[in-house]
């Protein structure tokens, strides 16, 4: 019988080497796997390198794991929030890579991993800073830029619900980068607060087909509240930039 | 003769306005996220957000916030009856694919040939690009909302970008707090200037040659259907 049901974050996440490709769901507070992140904070593995779409807000979450140094570079979109001060101080030191992906292509670039595509050319980013280097191509007129895949050693989800063979429903706007998220490490590990019996989740609307995930753990449901102060991770404040 | 700069709302709700019915908008965070207030009640205009909201309606009231349904800035918002929820990566799918009718994007500046610079300021501050890059090759429409000059009293519209690039000849419109400019095969037009402006005047401001209103320059009304 086919039972990815884990007892146990800790149980879940033991075998999470040192220099481990990370990669973390969860889009402001929505769809963070806490739990997860704070068992790996426990567990002690280093040297990892971490994908998420941000740089740690405060001190929980993605914000602990570089406060402990266990974090050799991060590769993100939008890490300069008011409240990224542990990113900002290692960045400052030279004490962690940083690349910085635009938020399409970071979601596409793992989508290609977990599709088995070995590249693609987007517009996205063409003839900017972030192109430097990359090989261009003109097509239909438009430029583009190559960009690669980005596939993890573990991936960490929140979801809402799931059953033993791993199929999962998010909620809201909680789901963002974990069905992308899902498809792209060796071992996908998801947090849900209910389990659920096969055949409870409609076939028709399971968001993650069970063959993605690898493990399931359930967590106690917390108070629906604000893990980050809406206002404070913003963007800095009166700035016109357009990106999050 | 005097003239009064419009207020960000006011510059709100001329973009608001010029939204279709049936159009499909992505608000940038900043300034842009004021439009949502000024969206004529009577058009069905379905706002994108791109962690992966389509209909997404006005903020909760007080104490019904909910933490799993927030917008780009990372504010709790509503769902509009209809409205959807997608992935990242379908959510960024919809932006470089065309299917957004319309973006409205705060800038540091704007060049004669529509690049965009509105990312970083350059310089030592830690880069973070967010989804800007994504959204400004991809909507059908960058339509631009900033003050027109800077404090200093500088143009924003520039004959080159000094700042980093977002995209290169990507915006179609600029609205400002002196005028509407239109980015044209021939150059900038420039229409809707605020009351008691005088065109020469604003040329002055503007310090790059822009065309006066009333001269064809091939702009054309968005439509939601317009490829």
């Amino acid at each position: 019988m086919l039972d990815k049901i884990f007892d146990s974050p800790q149980a879940a996440l033991a075998d999470v080497r040192d220099g481990a490709t990370v990669l973390i769901g969860g889009f402001g507070g929505a769809g963070v796997p806490d739990e997860l992140i704070d068992v790996l904070v426990a567990q002690g593995a280093k040297d990892l390198t971490i994908v998420n779409n941000n740089a740690g807000n405060g001190e929980i979450g993605v914000a602990a794991l570089l406060k402990v140094g266990r974090v050799r570079k991060i590769i993100c979109s939008y890490p300069r929030q008011v409240d990224s001060h542990h990113f900002q101080a290692l960045y400052r030191a030279g004490k962690i890579e940083l690349e910085i992906v635009p938020q399409g292509t970071l979601s596409e670039r793992m989508r290609a991993a977990g599709a088995g595509i070995g590249g693609f050319y987007t517009p996205t980013g063409y003839g900017t800073d972030l192109a430097k280097g990359k090989e261009t191509r003109v097509i239909n007129g438009k430029g583009h830029v190559l960009e690669s895949p980005l596939a993890g050693d573990v991936a960490l989800v929140k979801a809402e619900k799931g059953d033993r063979w791993g199929n999962l429903v998010y909620r809201k706007s909680a789901r963002n980068f974990g069905p992308t998220m899902a498809t792209a490490a060796k071992c996908t590990v998801v947090q849900v607060y209910e389990i659920v019996e096969l055949g409870a989740l409609d076939p028709e609307v399971i968001v993650t087909p069970g063959i993605y995930v690898t493990r399931v753990v359930k967590v106690p449901r917390k108070e629906t509240g604000n893990r980050v102060a809406g206002g404070v991770t913003q963007g800095i404040s009166g700035r016109a930039a357009a990106g999050r | 003769m005097s003239y009064a700069k419009l207020t960000r709302d006011e510059i709100a709700r001329r973009i608001a306005q010029d939204i279709p019915e049936g159009g499909y908008v992505n608000l940038g965070i900043g300034m842009p996220t004021l439009v949502a207030n000024h969206l004529p009640k009577d058009r069905e205009i379905f706002l994108h957000s791109e962690n992966g909201i389509l209909g997404m309606g006005p903020a909760p009231a007080k104490g019904a916030e909910d933490w799993d349904l927030i917008n780009a800035g990372k504010e709790p918002v509503t769902l509009l009856t209809g409205g959807a929820y997608f992935h990242h990566t379908d959510s960024f799918a919809m932006m470089r694919g065309g299917h957004l009718d319309i973006a409205v994007l705060g800038a540091f500046q704007v060049s004669v040939t529509g690049d965009l610079a509105n990312w970083s300021t350059g310089g030592d501050a830690i880069p973070a690009v967010g989804g800007a890059m994504d959204l400004a090759v991809g909507a059908k429409n960058v339509w631009v909302m900033m003050e027109h000059l800077t404090k200093e009293g500088r143009s924003k519209i520039v004959d080159r970008c000094t700042y980093p690039l977002t995209g290169v000849g990507v915006v179609k419109r600029v609205y400002t707090d002196l005028a509407v400019i239109e980015v044209t095969a021939r150059g900038l037009m420039a229409r809707d200037l605020v009351p008691g402006l005088a065109f020469e005047e604003l040329q002055r401001l503007t310090g790059v040659p822009l065309l006066p209103s009333g001269v064809q320059a091939g702009a054309k009304k968005v439509s939601a259907k317009s490829v």
